[in-house]
């Protein structure tokens, strides 16, 4: 499916992120892949995902400026493809 | 819609790429070595810790229960087992359930000792586990030369038990010297047929290597086609160990830098902590878990690691152009052959570490400690400890 | 801190066509054999 940032989405249960000066570093139990999220405000994204009702509103919860929405929305595409999140 | 500052974190300095960020240190390693016991009923003639009799400081269950319970809070994700061997620890099962239990995820090497039909079938039904067994030729004689008489048979039934199991895609991993770089292939044929993956990892002087090394290391022309064979298949793993090959042509995958002390670091059974399995000499150790503040305090506050996250010297290799690809090389390679830490790698691609070694003083190399070793290198098998048990 | 300096120091961090998510393999470590 692909990503739609009007959809709500979560962290995949079994998914570990574990912050770290430069963002996080997530971890993918079932999947064993490792990424590396690299801007704390992408951190603070993906941790407000499950408390709103689409992706956009997490973005903006977290602050991303209009300039940014696109990166933003491409990183999370990539996580919905590597199942760090997914839509529920 | 108000932006949630209480969820964004601390902003670091500029820095930008992507190695440079965790050059400056994590907040645990991203996964570690925890070599469980020194007890190995082999003797390989390479092996990295001289392992082959039990200290009888091990780390007790309850201490390593301790350690994954570190870890556990530390997030690291995923451990390393090995040793020794480390299915030779009665308590070897229980602190795996114990560590997937406390969200530790596991691989354990294995010379296959213990993988019977029975382990198979366990390991099967346990999730969050790989297993990684060692083999170092591709047919019995190339195998048995390094890991001892019978090793290579034990490895292959050990295989045949995880894939008459149903275990999955377990790791069969390889270290490449002069006589088994030519079996690639054969390798890459095993693991397919077995439903593994093939794992190939870099020869290092440490342990026991130290004194097989010049024999056993690869050829600068051997280490080309590894390379060209690597690059053609990129879902062969490495472990991140060519890094110093970079100089030939695009980085294989992985990393591409040291990760020891930055991204991993290694336990040992006396629960010893050393920058990385490659390196266990009293220069590279960082102290002891069952000091206060266990790991923990060690992994964030040591000297030595924190030293070993600063940026390296190019040193010698500063006028060199590879210098940011290959990044000098393997810091284990060159203690251990003698050569400077801030100059070439011994395998430099450009043969300025052939070039180096011709200047070094033989018996003034460091020595890593007599360690484990069992006076008699005749590998002990299963048959042999079963009866031990028994008397 | 103001939006604003948020905004400045979010693009020092990352460089401005980097991508924000970068995927490695957890075998692609050096120091675990």
């Amino acid at each position: 499916m692909a990503f739609d940032l009007q959809r709500a989405y979560r962290l995949n249960p079994a998914v570990a992120v574990r912050p770290e000066p430069f963002g996080a570093l997530v971890y993918h139990f079932g999947n064993r892949r490792l990424s590396f999220l690299k801007s704390p405000r992408l951190v603070a994204v993906v941790r407000l995902l499950d408390r709103h009702d689409s992706a956009a509103d997490a973005l903006d919860a977290a602050g991303v400026p209009a300039g940014q929405r696109a990166r933003y929305a491409a990183a999370l595409a990539e996580l919905a493809g590597s199942e760090v999140i997914d839509a529920r | 819609m108000p932006v949630d500052q209480a969820v964004l974190a601390e902003h670091p300095g500029p820095d930008s790429t992507l190695t440079g960020r965790f050059k400056r240190g994590l907040t645990a390693p991203i996964c570690l070595t925890w070599e469980l016991t020194y007890a190995c009923n082999l003797q390989c003639v390479h092996c990295l810790s001289s392992s082959g009799r039990r200290d009888p400081r091990e780390l007790s269950t309850a201490e390593c229960q301790a350690v994954i319970d570190e870890l556990e809070r530390m997030q690291v994700f995923y451990v390393n087992i090995g040793g020794g061997e480390p299915t030779l620890r009665p308590d070897f099962w229980d602190l795996l359930d114990y560590s997937v239990a406390h969200h530790v995820g596991v691989k354990f090497s294995t010379n296959g000792v213990r993988l019977d039909r029975r382990a198979a079938r366990r390991l099967a039904g346990t999730d969050y586990v790989d297993v990684q067994i060692s083999l170092d030729g591709a047919t019995a004689d190339v195998n048995d030369a390094v890991r001892g008489t019978g090793s290579f048979a034990m490895a292959r039934r050990a295989m045949q038990a995880l894939t008459e199991a149903g275990f999955g895609e377990f790791k069969i991993s390889i270290v490449v010297t002069r006589h088994n770089v030519s079996q690639l292939d054969e390798f890459k044929q095993i693991a397919d047929a077995c439903g593994a993956r093939l794992r190939v990892t870099r020869l290092r002087p440490s342990g026991r290597g130290a004194d097989s090394w010049a024999e056993l290391h690869p050829t600068a022309a051997q280490q080309r086609l590894l390379y060209d064979w690597l690059s053609a298949r990129p879902d062969v793993l490495t472990g991140d160990s060519f890094f110093h090959l970079s100089a030939l042509g695009a980085p294989l995958p992985g990393l591409n830098l040291c990760g020891a002390g930055r991204v991993v670091c290694l336990i040992d059974p006396v629960g010893d902590v050393y920058a990385c399995p490659f390196v266990l000499h009293e220069q590279f150790r960082a102290g002891n878990v069952r000091e206060p503040g266990g790991f923990t305090r060690l992994w964030r506050e040591s000297a030595l690691l924190l030293r070993l996250r600063e940026p390296a010297a190019a040193g010698a290799c500063a006028s060199c152009g590879q210098f940011d690809a290959c990044q000098g090389g393997c810091m284990a390679a060159k203690f251990f052959t003698g050569l400077p830490l801030d100059g070439p790698d011994p395998e430099c691609v450009l043969g300025h570490g052939e070039r180096a070694l011709a200047q070094v003083c033989l018996p003034d190399r460091p020595r890593a400690a007599p360690g484990h070793s069992r006076s008699s290198r005749e590998p002990v098998f299963l048959g042999q400890i079963a009866a031990r048990a028994a008397t | 801190m103001t939006q604003d300096t948020l905004d400045a120091e979010e693009e020092n961090l990352v460089e401005a066509d980097e991508l924000l998510v970068e995927e490695v393999s957890i075998d692609g470590m050096c120091g675990v054999y």
